[in-house]
């Protein structure tokens, strides 16, 4: 009875709402923010993707059947919003879930640095699928620079995904 | 209410290989959308009816989410406008008199081309009506560089037609809706552009890579280009209209000649579309594909080789019927070389009854 009451409460808090559905819109609305028109100093702000902090907080907390689904619909809305083509960072993100999901019982359980490193990598990966699906795609390379600072800025969100993961982590006793 | 409630609770299912076929499922989708996706083309229904919704839903969204950041710079502006009128002003003279002197060189070059035009008889492209919009949207990352406008077909805006910021061309529409329209920039990684080399007219092609400075690709020639180059569109193919300002040859550290663009030097806010046709749109086409050539029947039989023209003018006995059809005359129909017989017919000298030893005077007159 006691064990029933604790798994109700676990699952209570990882309701699709909570842990799928405001990551999601939130992630899409700092996108569309940051896709304004802005210039501070004559500098245009840099464009994370900001969809890369949930698929890594997904596969690491429990593996599910949703996140690959709203992943690929989010990531269509991304290629739409940059007018990028059909399926590249669903494909992309995809590719990194997929890495993180498989890699999950090896690297889980770490430290912060640690998480983080293995973050950073996954980032590097969803970087290069883009990277190489472009170059078949278009049959021109895209530049290095762009999707390195890309890369940088997209890995300097960790923090925003360790908190995901600690207000998560414990909801599912399952898969700790 | 969660999905573990009701009556699937109890439900046991492999969560990592169901989570797993999820995944290979939704990539195979995505997979499938990238390759039967081609933004970059002129074909107005290869952008889809979902960007448009999504760009009709996310435009309005996008306009009001700027507006305090357009406050913050018409603020921004107005207080350096304040305290910089002095330094201004003296800069907005000097380039008055040097604008004055480029306008008198502009009049006295369009009264020489108005005269050569007249006496080339050449025809010049029509004026090109623009339509203003502004900017709402703005991605730039290494894999697309596109904007969005809030003009759309309302406006007469179509795919492939070229835009302007107030310093030279930005890039082009790839996609149209109402009251929106999708710019591809000339640094997008799908973005290929004819352009040419104003000092030596040498041609090449623009391909943007994702970074700031496109390259140029495909120069031919000895020597085509050199540092601060200026660089246009060609016209090449009749996409864009040929001339625009496009930026100023450079060469890269990779070794690449690539155009620092001259939409750069401004903030690209309000940019113009080129409401360009190419011209075979603006010239009648049923006109054009209409058979001018009479049919195989009305070829005149051909000329027999027994003329009695010499050798070089029966070399060529089909011209004159194929450039008049409506009334094919035959190649000889007036002799050229042969006289006609002469008007007063010579009269048969009769047969001498007897010797004469005296030729008569009527046989002894030539033949008049």
């Amino acid at each position: 009875m006691t064990f029933q009451t604790s798994r109700q409460t676990a699952a209570r808090s990882m309701d699709a709402w909570n842990w799928l559905a405001v990551p999601t819109l939130t992630c899409l609305m700092l996108t569309l923010l940051l896709a304004l028109p802005i210039r501070v100093f004559g500098l245009a702000p840099p464009e994370p993707i900001f969809l890369m902090v949930p698929a890594f907080v997904w596969a690491v907390i429990r593996p599910s059947i949703l996140p690959p689904i709203i992943l690929m619909v989010s990531g269509l809305l991304l290629d739409m919003l940059w007018g990028a083509p059909l399926g590249l960072w669903g494909f992309s993100l995809l590719f990194g879930y997929a890495g993180v999901l498989a890699s999950r019982s090896f690297a889980s359980g770490q430290g912060q640095s640690m998480n983080w490193v293995w973050y950073a990598i996954t980032c590097l990966i969803v970087e290069l699928t883009a990277y190489l699906v472009t170059l078949i795609d278009v049959q021109a390379a895209p530049s290095m620079v762009g999707a390195f600072w890309q890369w940088a800025v997209t890995a300097a969100l960790y923090p925003f995904a360790h908190q995901l993961i600690e207000r998560f982590e414990d909801a599912d006793v399952r898969f700790k | 209410m969660s999905l573990r409630d009701g009556p699937f609770q109890d439900l046991k299912v492999p969560l990592t290989w169901a989570a797993a076929m999820a995944v290979i499922v939704a990539g195979v989708a995505a997979l499938g959308l990238l390759l039967s996706d081609r933004r970059e083309t002129y074909k107005d229904e290869a952008y889809g009816a979902g960007r448009v919704v999504v760009d009709r839903v996310v435009a309005p969204a996008a306009d009001v989410l700027s507006t305090p950041a357009d406050w913050a710079r018409s603020l921004g502006n107005g207080i350096g406008d304040y305290f910089f009128a002095v330094s201004e002003n003296r800069r907005l003279k000097l380039e008055n008199a040097r604008l004055r002197q480029w306008r008198d060189a502009a009049i006295a070059l369009e009264d020489i081309n108005s005269r050569y035009r007249a006496l080339l008889g050449v025809k010049i492209d029509p004026p090109i009506p623009m339509v203003t919009a502004r900017v709402v949207l703005d991605a730039r990352g290494p894999f697309a560089n596109t904007r969005l406008a809030n003009a759309g077909e309302e406006k007469g805006v179509r795919v492939g037609q070229p835009v302007m910021s107030d310093a030279g061309l930005v890039g082009r529409v790839v996609g149209t809706g109402q009251g929106i329209s999708r710019i591809l920039l000339l640094t997008d990684v799908a973005s290929h552009m004819p352009v040419l080399v104003d000092r030596t007219n040498a041609r090449a092609i623009l391909s943007g890579d994702g970074g700031p400075n496109p390259t140029l690709d495909y120069l031919r020639g000895i020597d085509p280009v050199r540092n601060g180059d200026r660089i246009l569109s060609s016209g090449d193919g009749g996409v864009l209209p040929r001339g625009l300002p496009v930026g100023t040859a450079v060469k890269g550290l990779d070794g690449h000649w690539r155009v620092r663009l001259s939409s750069d030097s401004v903030p690209i806010d309000l940019v113009r579309i080129l409401l360009f046709k190419d011209f075979t749109d603006l010239a009648a086409q049923k006109a054009l594909q209409a058979s001018k050539m009479p049919p195989l029947t009305d070829v005149p039989p051909p000329v027999a080789s027994s003329s009695i023209l010499p050798p070089t003018l029966t070399s060529k006995p089909a011209a004159a019927p194929v450039v008049a059809p409506v009334a094919p005359k035959p190649v000889i129909s007036k002799p050229v070389v042969a006289k006609p017989a002469p008007s007063k017919p010579i009269a048969p000298t009769p047969a001498p009854t007897k010797p004469v030893a005296k030729p008569s005077a009527a046989a002894a007159e030539p033949v008049r």
